[in-house]
């Protein structure tokens, strides 16, 4: 199996939490949130495909086809939709905490410490 | 009929309803009754769905897509005795939570009863799947709504703020599941819980099985909430409403452990070592009932206060389910059941304090709530019952526990379980104390300032009596709470959900093959002794003695104990910083600590 897509999900991986980690703007968060909820979709994808697989729709092939996985597929397709609903909601929060504070910035108003 | 799926399908269905009436003018009392009778169904199902998996543990295919050649196509509810107790202790408290709303909010909208609603589907659902990726769903299912009841005061910070980090943190832990998912599925092509472990069985372990298994701990200990995951609850559980807060502390984190221990010995308990996974977690389950029990002593707003103290008490579960055995399995099960009816009375009583006084600050309320005698008894007894007083549920839970770590050699935990009741349990009754009877003084570690949630406008000020339906669901919970301590029947279910659920290989035919195997009728049902719960109650009326007393604390010593703390003190409020990007640097090093250890032992 090709080491690539599974190096490429570490790396996003990696690049979404340091994001997160460091952002100072709520809508970076979101979108660093985002980039690393997209390794999750690669490693799926990658997982179920098929070297010269076509996609799975089975009423147009013939069936001497090869396909790729359609399960991870539909997986994929039902994260995302997970993934949307999340980062609508918190782009809403995001979006009413500069309206009350006129900051997106997480570390301006001082947290619920300790 | 078929009940299996009733209790997630009747709760999406009327939660749709109800979003619909939206437009109807006066419907406040509509939506009351229509929620609290839909939670009253699901409560009856569950109470079926009990009844029937006591006998054998049900399987159900949705469209009846079972088995095509062996291989499980469908997805399936797998009902056995521990899941539906879990789903009927999250709709009794559901049941608890909508009386409870009654009077708690002065206007509301539809979506609060609609995400109510979504919100129990989805704990059924998370309960009694049998499949992994339906699991997952569930979970974010769970997530969303809870994330959108955390930010329902939108127009204060706290929410806004403990809304936010609980949403990240939760995407994150849910992105540790999927990649887990597709770890499982790349090795084993399935996604039925049975079918994975029967597939993993008897192979060579490689690392991805092992790294697999840790993404999905990770994911389901986030919402579990134990150290370093468990930034994200105190911020969320102490400015959510009420009674959503009863709904997360009794039984969301919960299921969040409870899905690690159901995926580790359905799928992994053959396939990986036992040792590393065991002393991994009861490590983990002893650092976070420390540190949640030290927190929740520093504490003087009391929805927080609680919130610490799930964490103290979810690391005492996870420790529970780390022994990795019957007996402790049963104890843990019994100790989630009392634990989660007793925090719901707790934070119903924040509620009552709310609609009196619009506040929760312990400062602020300092013995100014000496009429409310009812509520300030219970508070009492449950605070007393939180630290393990027999005959409560927690007391029977945790003495299992207790012995059963002791028979395995692992009779060291024992004084940390009872150090994290006293602790807990004494934060709780020196609080009480304060409130409600005007003892004492005001604590001297407890200054951070208090978060503001929904002190705010969310309830008028304030009126006469408590309303009977306030009061009603917090003594019906702790009652509930005392019963399943004090009657046998409560441990034989406990007793037979522990053997059932250890069964691994039944659990795989029950599925795989649709046969149905009887579990071997237990010998024995040992009564835990009453020796520790006595101790560990004695000791939390002490912590809260010392705390309000004028003693050590509060006399010419008090500098000298203050200089001695204030290390740990001061280090522990700047661990629990708040910045959400502290708390992702926290979940970053947890994660790679499990899945290096997951490479080095398997």
């Amino acid at each position: 199996m090709n080491a690539l897509p599974f190096l490429v999900v570490v790396w996003l991986l990696v690049v979404g939490l340091y994001g997160i980690a460091t952002c100072r703007n709520s809508i970076y968060l979101v979108s660093a949130l985002f980039v690393a909820q997209s390794s999750g979709y690669l490693l799926l994808l990658s997982v179920g495909y098929v070297n010269n697989g076509t996609a799975p729709i089975t009423g147009d092939i013939p069936g001497t086809r090869i396909m790729v996985d359609p399960v991870v597929q539909a997986l994929t397709l039902t994260d995302i939709v997970v993934g949307a609903t999340v980062s609508a909601l918190l782009l809403a929060l995001a979006l009413q905490r500069h309206k009350r504070s006129g900051t997106l910035d997480p570390k301006s108003e001082p947290p619920m410490r300790g | 009929m078929n009940t299996p799926p009733l209790p997630v399908v009747l709760p999406l269905f009327m939660a749709a309803l109800l979003a619909a009436l939206e437009q109807l003018r006066s419907r406040r009392r509509v939506l009351d009754v229509l929620s609290l009778l839909t939670a009253l169904a699901v409560v009856v199902f569950d109470l079926l769905l009990l009844e029937r998996s006591l006998a054998a543990t049900l399987v159900y295919w949705f469209g009846d897509w079972s088995l095509m050649r062996g291989f499980p196509v469908g997805i399936a509810f797998v009902i056995d005795p521990a899941a539906a107790l879990l789903a009927l202790l999250a709709s009794l408290l559901t049941v608890a939570a909508l009386l409870f709303s009654w009077h708690h909010f002065h206007a509301v909208r539809t979506y609060y009863h609609t995400l109510m609603l979504l919100f129990l589907a989805s704990l059924q659902g998370f309960a009694l799947t049998g499949d992994l990726f339906n699991m997952f769903v569930f979970f974010e299912l769970m997530g969303v709504a809870a994330y959108a009841l955390t930010g329902y005061k939108i127009e204060e910070s706290g929410p806004l703020e403990g809304g936010l980090n609980f949403a990240v943190m939760n995407s994150l832990g849910g992105l540790m599941v999927l990649l887990g998912i597709g770890l499982l599925y790349a090795k084993t092509g399935g996604l039925n819980l049975a079918w994975i472990g029967a597939a993993l069985h008897g192979k060579p372990v490689t690392a991805p099985v092992g790294v697999a298994f840790m993404l999905l701990s990770v994911g389901f200990l986030v919402k579990g909430a134990v150290f370093p995951f468990h930034f994200w609850l105190p911020d969320a559980h102490s400015v959510a409403p009420t009674p959503a807060s009863v709904l997360f502390s009794g039984i969301m984190v919960q299921l969040g452990l409870y899905a690690v221990a159901r995926i580790y010995w359905v799928v992994f308990s053959d396939v990986l070592a036992q040792a590393p996974v065991q002393s991994a977690f009861l490590g983990i389950g002893i650092v976070t009932l420390l540190a949640g029990g030290a927190m929740a002593c520093l504490q003087r707003h009391l929805k927080r206060l609680l919130a610490y103290s799930t964490v103290s008490h979810s690391g005492l579960i996870l420790a529970g389910f780390a022994l990795h055995e019957r007996q402790a399995l049963e104890g843990t099960l019994l100790y989630i059941f009392g634990h989660g009816l007793i925090k719901g009375g707790l934070f119903i009583a924040t509620g009552i304090l709310v609609y009196h006084f619009r506040s929760v600050d312990e400062k602020q309320l300092h013995g100014k709530c000496r009429r409310l005698k009812i509520t300030g008894v219970l508070f009492l007894l449950a605070g007393l019952a939180l630290a393990g007083l027999p005959p409560f549920g927690t007391w029977a839970g945790k003495g299992i526990i207790e012995e059963s770590a002791r028979g395995l050699g692992y009779g060291w935990l024992v004084p940390f379980f009872a150090l994290g009741s006293v602790l807990t349990g004494g934060a709780v009754l020196r609080a009480g104390g304060g409130i409600f009877f005007g003892l004492g003084h005001l604590d001297p570690f407890s200054s951070s300032a208090p978060a503001s949630g929904e002190e705010g406008a969310e309830a008028e000020k304030s009126r006469g009596p408590t309303p009977v339906i306030m009061i009603l669901p917090m003594a019906l919970l702790l009652l509930s709470s005392l019963g399943v301590g004090l009657l046998p029947q409560g441990q034989q279910v406990a007793a037979l959900a522990a053997a059932r659920f250890v069964d691994r290989d039944g659990y795989r035919h029950v599925v795989l093959a649709g046969e149905r195997r009887m579990t071997p009728p237990l010998s024995r049902v040992a009564r835990p002794g009453l020796g520790g719960g006595l101790i560990a109650a004695a000791g939390a009326v002490a912590l809260a003695t010392l705390f309000l007393a004028p003693g050590p604390l509060h006399g010419r010593a008090t500098k000298r104990i203050k200089s001695i703390v204030r290390g740990p003190v001061v280090l522990l409020r700047r661990v629990h910083s708040g910045y959400i990007g502290d708390y992702v640097v926290w979940f970053t090093v947890g994660t790679a600590a499990l899945t290096l250890l997951a490479l080095l032992s398997w």
